[in-house]
């Protein structure tokens, strides 16, 4: 065991050139093949460790060892600059147990499986909205803007009781605050912009209150105004970038591949092909950033107190141990027929994605309807890819059918 | 083969019971999971299996008889 690593130290986050654009970048690949935690440096030159196998980064993510918690002096940044924009009350996304817990718990409820298959219906009709949106008196469209983003964007909203009419305002502000170019100043105009916005929102909610989760956060006692538009900033960027990510890569994946199209059509098929789908597209490159409390050894390293760690799902996610096997295409390839069903795409441990059961329900319904609604939808021009994004994703997808 | 499993640990994925929602539920008073039986069938021993492998919060214990093919 040593700490004094002789591998590269890549930088963090790697930028997207060369290499297969539905992948993350190649630099984390190379590191992922010297070992399963390497040594990284972040953009402020700090070094940090690049967690890339399968084993280590379940054991980052689950292991109260390490910490979520941003207020740590030596918590991870992907930005330069970024630590005087971290406040005293971060989402809980940022916080450990028994914080974290105690809001995510506030949430839970609205997220539970019967639930969201309740919601099934609702989320159909949403996706035949907007391709009968899409599709009246035309034959070509931006997939992106026209179909990947409202289909989350309208579910969203619809849960939180946001105004849907606000989305311009509230997608162009996440955007700032997700991409990797943003300067401090922008992210701080940013932040601020969505923050006020739920403050607003939440409040009016107090006054007046709906049937939605929002009204819901907004009546609690035991919740801060603050921290109540905190979560609120959270489930809605996390509620839409992300999904709308996802339907946009792999109907883009999808046209490359077209004889696994019929995957989709199956219901048997259609759950275990979005797996794959989340497996191979895990649209959080950069990693998840923790911070170690304690000496840990991890993968032949110690990982000593107070050392930052990004655990990279994405490698993790094409490990051949775990998702290779007989019969199947290389871990870095489509194969719908895959059980890919251990994938890390939602992240692990008690801050795995709380909305991942609607995140399934959507890709599911938006997928297969698309591709039976349009059976000859194809590529109609150039394709862009959202690299500069900490949720990779796509700027546009020229379609037509 | 029995299953057991730890509500402190439990964050509510619902992981469980997507992957055997035969043997376990999701509370609706605080959406922690719940047992609908303590006792495996053989025949789903394999979902219990992978529904204790991927809970994310380490709250599903597994006990006693693997299935018989894999020899232990
Ligand atoms: S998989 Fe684990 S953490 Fe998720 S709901 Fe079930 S018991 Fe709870």
């Amino acid at each position: 065991m040593t700490t004094a690593s002789t591998a590269p130290v890549l930088p963090v986050p790697a930028r997207h050139s060369g290499g297969c654009p539905f992948g993350p970048p190649p630099a984390y690949a190379e590191a992922a093949a010297t070992g399963p935690v390497t040594r990284a440096e972040l953009p402020d030159g700090d070094l940090c460790w690049l967690v890339t196998g399968f084993a280590e980064v379940r054991t980052v993510l689950s292991d109260r060892r390490f910490s979520a918690d941003i207020r740590h002096p030596a918590f991870p940044l992907l930005i330069a600059g970024a630590r005087e924009l971290i406040t005293d009350n971060p989402d809980f996304l940022r916080l450990d147990d028994p914080e974290h817990a105690r809001q995510r718990r506030m949430l839970t409820g609205e997220f539970l499986v019967k639930r969201v298959e309740a919601l099934r219906p609702e989320i159909q009709r949403i996706v035949d909205g907007a391709l009968d949106r899409m599709t009246a008196g035309r034959t070509t469209a931006d997939l992106v803007t026209d179909f990947a983003l409202p289909v989350p964007s309208l579910v969203i909203c619809l849960l939180l009781g946001v105004p849907y009419e606000d989305h311009d305002r509230f997608q162009s502000l996440s955007r700032t605050m997700l991409s990797q170019e943003s300067t401090v100043e922008q992210l701080r105009e940013a932040q601020e912009g969505v923050l006020d916005y739920l403050r607003d929102l939440t409040a009016r909610k107090r006054e007046q209150p709906e049937d939605d989760v929002l009204s819901r956060l907004a009546a609690r006692d035991d919740l801060t105004p603050d921290e109540a538009a905190a979560m609120g900033v959270l489930l809605l960027v996390a509620g839409h970038e992300t999904t709308a990510s996802m339907i946009a890569l792999s109907t883009a994946l999808l046209l490359e591949h077209p004889e696994q199209i019929p995957g989709l059509a199956d219901p048997a098929t259609l759950p275990g092909a979005v797996e794959e789908l989340l497996r191979l597209l895990t649209i959080v490159h950069t990693g998840l950033p923790r911070v170690a409390l304690e000496d840990v050894e991890l993968g032949g390293v110690t990982v000593r107190a107070g050392e930052g760690v990004m655990a990279m799902l994405s490698t993790a996610n094409r490990d051949e141990a775990v998702f290779g096997g007989a019969g199947h295409r290389a871990t870095d390839e489509l194969d719908l027929d895959r059980d890919a069903r251990r994938h890390l795409a939602f992240g692990f441990g008690v801050h795995q994605c709380l909305g991942q059961p609607l995140a399934r329900a959507e890709l599911q319904i938006a997928l297969e309807t698309l591709f039976r609604r349009l059976p000859g939808l194809r590529l109609a021009g150039e394709r862009g890819f959202r690299t500069e994004s900490f949720i990779y994703g796509m700027r546009s997808l020229p379609v037509t059918w | 083969m029995q299953v057991s499993v730890d509500r402190d640990r439990c964050c509510s994925s619902g992981m469980c019971v997507m992957n055997a929602p035969a043997v376990f539920e999701q509370d609706d008073r605080d959406s922690l999971v719940m047992l609908r039986q303590t006792d495996v069938l053989p025949e789903q021993f394999d979902d219990v299996i992978l529904a204790s492998e991927l809970c994310p919060g380490r709250a599903i214990t597994v006990t006693g008889d693997e299935p018989a093919r894999t020899g232990a």
